[in-house]
Parts: structure tokens; sequence; C-alpha cells
């Protein structure tokens, strides 16, 4: 069983004997794992490839959905909701649970129309707030000073580190209560990786952050709470600061003192 | 309500695939139909008839049948060296300021209009095979070397294609063990693009089959095998084409009909063969 | 040793040989048929239509109208078929045993002799009404095309990145949407330039014409009517025994070939330019 921190703040989401299996698959990629998520905190998800940190991420907001014979089982509550009920409405579900990807994922449309799309996407037509909307998503990216006289360019045309915070203001504009973020800065070089960081740190006073690292430093600079993942199990979710100094499984102890992984 | 869009977008999507499905059995069905009567009435004895006399209404296949199969096998017994011979020159003989310009121009011609070449075939073509080989220009030898020409793009530009796909590591490799160029085609580039290529072989002769247009020009449109290669011939598609509209028996219809199916199956399987070795290709390359 | 590099040397030559013969044939083609099309082409191309042999004032006008209304109507039936068949495969059907026997009978359909198109469309839609049609021949062209398109769809919408989906899913956008939205605008060039393809293909097309729009030596829109083509026209009038005819079959065919050359050049400039960015 895995060693769980008390988590004090209230909170966001709250995994409960989860268990996923791939489409044709018999065995489990993700064992029973039970991990509270706490509001405005950012959680990171840690571990060696393989672990299944990406694979709890993407049910979280059930992107495995897309692909078919994928299985769920246990419980992930969400504003009272068991998420993984057949009766969820996906679309809803995806408004309120955002997603950043591990390469970024500018739709081949202008910048503006990009961050736009998930506004649009809810009807929001009128000319005036979507600009302001959408101003206010690329600030809050820390894009905005870069592209705001080029609003209309394809979004294709940013640097890689500008075309991630584009899609991180994509995400923010429809207000999502929680920010799902999948090794954001794997792709990305030393200077853009530090602004996505400082970015989802000022990102928690809105909303509740997850995110999938596998660069251990990165984790223990922005999260407040860290889960270990090991083959396909939850092994401790520690706070931040205790976990990285204080370890309280052998198995989380040799992952950062780099035994292996 | 996205739901129920969503579900509508997918039955439009789905139901537009299944078209195909619908027009394939569709032509065989038609086909069938109409040339029912021919095939009450001939059998499969209509294939080795020679005889075809709409006047008394006695319809052989065997003259158009002849026509095709040795029309095609004129043209790929030109075309194919010939484009192998193109390929290799854009793979690995042109420089660098060649392959592109040559390439393009290939693939232009590809994409000609296959009546232009039957057009050039008859008033270019078939007054040199008269003064030069024999006949009246018209007949098998014009018509399969018009269909060669015709080809000869289009399998050059898909052998290229194939060749191209060879690994520059492995053509390296064997560079480095002393090999000529010829050795590296014949032993590296080969074997590896051979489904490719034999895929482009086969699809050209499909293509060479079913061809209308080049070859109803310059064939000559004689109802009987032919003494003489250059002497005048006919094929499927060339007795459909001129005698299509002119049908005023029923059988003579039906008859026509029974043709299309003929050609129709074969065509049919060329292209099966082809995607056999196609298919063989994708699951070895796995 | 040098027995190897004998053949070596031969076969290169060789195929340098073959590759001068084959451009020789093939550029000769191309000359002839600028040097006779440009010969033919007057105004009286564009402003006169087809007259019996001897007439001062002959051109093409009918079956150019002709022409275009054909292919025009043969798009409207043919693209959208196309597009929707190509879509199930690749965003719904994937690696399904359907889906790839559906590809494997486009393939079929792609090969078909043209000329039993025709025929296949003659028994359905001329014979039962008894006479030739518009309508038939732009059937007989769109049949020729859906599969063109199919496969054109199906491979450039594989193209576009797994992620982008799934990022517009993320947003919480429904299928159609993310297709229509985000996938198609993904595979706009590839498809645009597919479909040019697609149209300059059929837009050459005789056979499948031959017994179903038929020809019409006079002016006409009608569809329900018999339709002149350039293609038809053209294997009529260089078939016949007279001057001026055998001429406007070279202007017809100068019109064709630029056509099919400049959506062909067209379409490769514009995967060109794609590539560099």
């Amino acid at each position: 069983m895995a060693t769980i921190c008390e988590v004090t703040e209230p909170r966001e989401i709250d995994i409960q004997n989860f268990s996923f299996y791939y489409a044709g698959s018999e065995k489990p990629a993700l064992k029973n794992i039970s991990l509270p998520v706490a509001k405005n905190r950012v959680t990171a998800l840690i571990g060696p490839s393989g672990c299944g940190k990406s694979t709890l991420l993407r049910s979280l907001n059930r992107i495995h959905d897309l692909y078919p014979g994928n299985r769920y089982e246990g419980k992930i509550m969400f504003e009272g909701q068991n998420i993984l009920d057949k009766k969820i409405d996906l679309i809803a579900l995806r408004i309120k649970i955002g997603m950043i990807f591990q390469k970024p994922t500018p739709f081949p449309m202008s910048i503006f129309d990009n961050v736009a799309y998930g506004l649009r996407l809810q009807g929001i037509r009128n000319r005036s707030e979507l600009q302001d909307r959408v101003e206010e998503a690329l600030k809050g990216a820390a894009l905005w000073n870069e592209v705001k006289d080029r609003l209309k360019d394809d979004a294709n045309a940013l640097s890689g580190g500008q075309q991630q915070r584009l899609c991180i203001a994509r995400a923010v504009a429809v207000k999502p209560k929680v920010l799902l973020f999948d090794e954001p800065t794997s792709a990305l070089d030393p200077i853009s990786t530090q602004a996505v960081e400082e970015l989802v740190i000022e990102l928690k006073e809105q909303m509740t952050i997850v995110i999938v690292t596998h660069n251990m430093q990165q984790a223990a600079r922005v999260s407040d709470y860290t889960a270990f993942m090991y083959l396909g199990e939850l092994i401790e979710l520690g706070k931040t600061e205790e976990f990285f100094i204080n370890p309280k499984e052998k198995l989380s102890e040799d992952y950062i003192t780099g035994k292996f992984g | 309500m996205s739901t129920a869009l969503d579900k509508l977008f997918a039955l439009v999507a789905r139901l537009s695939s299944f078209i195909i499905l619908v027009i394939l059995i569709a032509v065989f069905a038609i086909l069938f139909k109409e040339a029912l009567p021919a095939i009450q009435a001939f059998g499969i004895k209509f294939i080795t008839n020679t005889r075809w006399a709409p006047n008394m209404d006695i319809f052989g296949g065997l003259p158009a049948i002849y026509g095709s199969v040795m029309s095609t096998l004129i043209a790929m017994l030109l075309a194919t060296p010939v484009a192998m011979g193109v390929a290799i020159f854009l793979t690995e003989i042109a420089p660098k300021f060649l392959k592109g310009p040559v390439g393009t121009a290939i693939e232009m011609l590809a994409a000609i209009p296959s009546i232009i070449y039957g057009m050039w075939g008859l008033f270019f073509f078939a007054p040199i095979i008269r003064d030069y080989v024999g006949g009246n220009g018209l007949g098998l030898l014009t018509a399969g070397i018009v269909l060669a020409i015709m080809v000869l793009p289009f399998m050059a530009a898909i052998t290229r294609d194939a060749m191209n796909t060879t690994p520059d590591v492995l053509k390296e490799s064997a560079y480095a063990l002393g090999a000529t160029k010829f050795d590296v085609i014949k032993d590296v580039v080969f074997p590896y693009a051979k489904a490719g290529i034999l895929g482009s072989i086969i699809l050209a002769l499909g293509r060479a089959v079913g061809e209308t247009m080049a070859v109803t020009f310059v064939m000559g449109n004689a109802h009987k095998i032919p003494k003489h290669i250059y002497d005048p011939a006919t094929s499927i598609p060339v007795t459909l084409a001129n005698e299509f509209t002119e049908a005023d028996s029923d059988l003579y219809y039906a008859s026509l009909f029974y043709l299309a199916l003929i050609l129709f199956v074969m065509s049919f399987v060329f292209i099966a063969a082809a995607k056999f070795y196609f298919f063989r290709k994708i699951r070895s390359a796995k | 040793m040098n027995k190897r590099k004998l053949i070596n040397a031969l076969i290169m030559t060789l195929s340098t040989l073959s590759a001068l013969v084959g451009l020789v044939f093939l550029f000769w083609i191309l000359w002839t048929l600028f040097s006779k099309g440009l010969h033919a082409m007057g105004l009286n191309i564009f402003i006169y239509d087809t007259a019996p042999p001897g007439a001062k004032e002959t051109g093409l006008r009918n079956a150019l109208v002709g022409h275009l209304i054909l292919v025009a109507v043969a798009c409207a039936i043919g693209i959208p078929f196309g597009i929707m068949a190509g879509t199930y495969l690749s965003e719904f059907g994937k690696n399904s045993r359907y889906a790839n026997f559906i590809r494997d009978l486009s393939d079929v359909m792609m090969s078909a002799p043209s000329i039993v198109i025709g025929a296949f469309v003659y028994a359905i839609m001329v014979a039962p009404v008894g006479h030739f049609s518009g309508w038939a021949g732009a059937v007989a062209l769109a049949i020729m095309m859906i599969p063109i398109v199919l496969r054109t769809t199906d491979d450039m919408l594989n193209l576009v990145p797994q992620t982008l989906r799934e990022a517009a899913y993320a947003l919480g956008a429904p299928k159609y949407k993310v297709t229509m939205q985000i996938v198609y605008r993904g595979a706009k060039v590839g498809m645009v330039t597919g479909i040019l393809l697609a149209i300059a293909r059929i837009a050459g097309e005789t056979a499948p014409l031959l017994f179903t729009s038929f020809n019409n030596n006079f002016f006409s829109t009608n569809l329900n009517d018999a339709m002149a083509s350039l293609t038809v026209t053209m294997f009529n009038f260089a078939t016949s025994p007279y001057d001026d005819w055998i001429n406007l079959g070279w202007a017809a065919a100068f019109i064709l070939g630029a056509f099919v050359l400049f959506v062909n050049i067209i379409g490769r400039m514009i995967i060109k330019k794609r590539g560099r960015r």
C-alpha cells in the first residue's frame, strides 16, 4: 500500500481505487491507485518511463476515450461526481479540466483564433468579449507583449516556447478548474522551460494543477505535492519539500537518489 | 445538441464510405445483367470464338480479347525495360541539376490525357510504322507502341519512388565493399524495392489493358486475328468505343456488355495481384 | 573485376540511353501538342460553336462550356462523397477490417477501365430513359473521381498529428468540430492539391463520356440533353477526314493539355511551398 501524506487543503479531485486497462490488455496499466489532488495546488507526478504517470494524467480528462477498448475501474471524484461514470458529458468535463501536451499543439490558424477557439466552442461570438478574453489569456500566459502586434499571424510561425505558452493561453482562456500538464517542457529549451515553470506557479492561484514530469528538479521547483509512481502503482504521495528530503518509501528514495530510472 | 450532430456526422461519413462498395457491386451486377443474353446465347465459347458478324447476330470475343492481350504485351515488353532505365537514371545516374527537372517532366507527362497520346499516334506515329514496317500504319504494333509510350512515365515515376525508398546506409555499405553502381542496384536497390517495382508494373499493366483512347485511334478496328503484327486489329475497349452506339440488336448490345464484363474482371485480377504485392511489402516493412 | 566494371558501364549506358529515348518520345508528343495546337488556336475557338466542315465561323464554344458543366457537376457530386468517405476511413474506421476493405475496393475502382464505367452508366442512366444526357456523363466522371478524392483525403488526414486532435478534444470540442475545424484545416493544403489533381485527371477523360453525355453540335446547357465535351469532340473531329475539323481537334487537345499541365504545376508549387515552411 502506498504511503499518502495528509492533505489539509480541500480536495479538487479524489482518485479512489483506480485501475486502467489499455484496449486488448488484461494486465492493468494502472493498479488500484488512490490519490487526493489538493485544490489550488500543484501536484507533480514523477517516476521512470512507463510507470503510468501520463496514463493517469490522461485519465483525468478521459482523453483515453478517443481510442475504443480502453477500460477504467474505481472512481475519480470531481465536483461530487465520479467522472468515470458512463453518463458524464465528456465535452463539459473537458471544458472544466484543460490539458497541455508534451509537444506544442498550435492549431493551423492565427494566434488570435487559437486562443479564441475554446471560447467560440462555448458559443461566445461577441467580438469585443472575445478580444478581451484572448488578451486576458495571453497576458495570463505571459505571451501578450510578444504577440500583441501580430495576432493575425499563423500560430505555426511562433517559436517552440511561444507555441507552448500559446497552448497554455488557449487552455486558460476557457477558465478551467483544473489544468493538466503532460511533460510540458520536454520539447523546450531551458529559457522557455523557465518561463513555463513560472507560469505554472502563477496559475495555481486560479486553478488546480497536475503536472507530469520526467525531471525531478522541475517537480521540486514547481510543485506542492509530489506523487511517485512505479510500474503502474502509486508508491508515495508527499509534500514536495518533505518528499525530496525525507522520502518514506525505499523505492522513492532509490529513485530520487538516482539508483534507477 | 453536439452529440446529435456528432452522430449525424459519423453516419454521413459511414454511408459515404459504403457508397464505394455499392458502386462496385452495382457495376458487376449491371454488367452481368446486361451481358446475360449473350452469356446464354454463346456461353463460355464466346471467349474462343473468332467470328464477329453483327449482321448475322454471331458474336465471338476472341479477336477483341486477343487484341487486348497482345497490345498490352507489346506495350509492357517495350515499356518495362525503358521505364527501369529511366528510373535507374533518375535515382542513380543523373546529376542533381537534372534529377529534379527530368523527374518533374516525367510526372507531367504521366498526367497528360491519354486521348492526346492517341491523337499523336494517329497523325505522327502511324505514318512511320506504315512507311518503315508495313501495313497501313494502323494495327496492333502501333497500338502497342503508343500504349508503351503512354504507360512509360507512369511506370517510371512509381518505380523511381520505390527505388528512392532504399535507405542510403544500405547502398553505402554495399559501395564500401567495392560494389559498382550496377551491383548496388541489382543486389541492394532492386531486392529492397522489389515489391514496389512489381506493383508498379502490374498497375501499369492494368492501365494498359483498360486504356481506350490511346489505342482507339490507331488500332484499325478489324474484328479478326491479325496475320502480321502491324495489321489492323481490335481490342475490348476499342470495340466498345466504336460500336457501342451502333449496336442495333439486343444480342449485339449484350455481347458488348459481355466484353465489358470480361475487361472488368481482367483489370480486377491485375489490381488484386498488385495489391497482393503491395500488401506483402507493407507486412514485411513492419 | 574488369568484367564487373564492364557490365556496370554497359548497364549505366543503356539506362541513360533509355531515359533519353523515353524523353525524346515524350517531348515529341508535347511539342506536337503545342505546335499543332497553338497553330489552331484563335479567338474563334471561344466565340463560335462547332460547325459543319468548311464553315467559316467555327469554334469550340459549345464543347468548352459543355466540358466545364460536366466537370463542375461531377465535382459537385464526387468531391463531397469522396471527402466524407475519406473522413470515415481516417477518423472513424482507422485500421478496422471494414476500413481496409473499403480502401482496397477504392483502389480497384480507381484502376477500373473508364470505358466500363461509361458502359455501366449507360445501362443505368441512358438506356432506361432512351436518350443521352449531361447528367449521365457527369455521374460517370463523378464515379471516377470519388475513389481518387477518397484516397487523398484519407492520406492527408492521416498526416495530421494525433496530438492536434487530442488538444482540440481536451478543450471540449465535439468530434465533428474537431474534424471540420482542426483536422481539415491542418490537412487543407494537401487536400486542395489532391482534389485539383483529381479534377485534372477526370477533365481529360473521354471514354466515360462517349456513350453517356455523347456529343452535341449545338450550344446547350441542358443537362437532360446530350452535351458536347472537349474530349468527345476531339475524338470525333480527329478521326474525321476534314482538315478544318482536325485542326479544331488539335485546338481542343491544346486547351486540354495546357489545363492539365497548368493544374499539375500549380499543385506542385503548393506542395513545394508547404515543404519549405
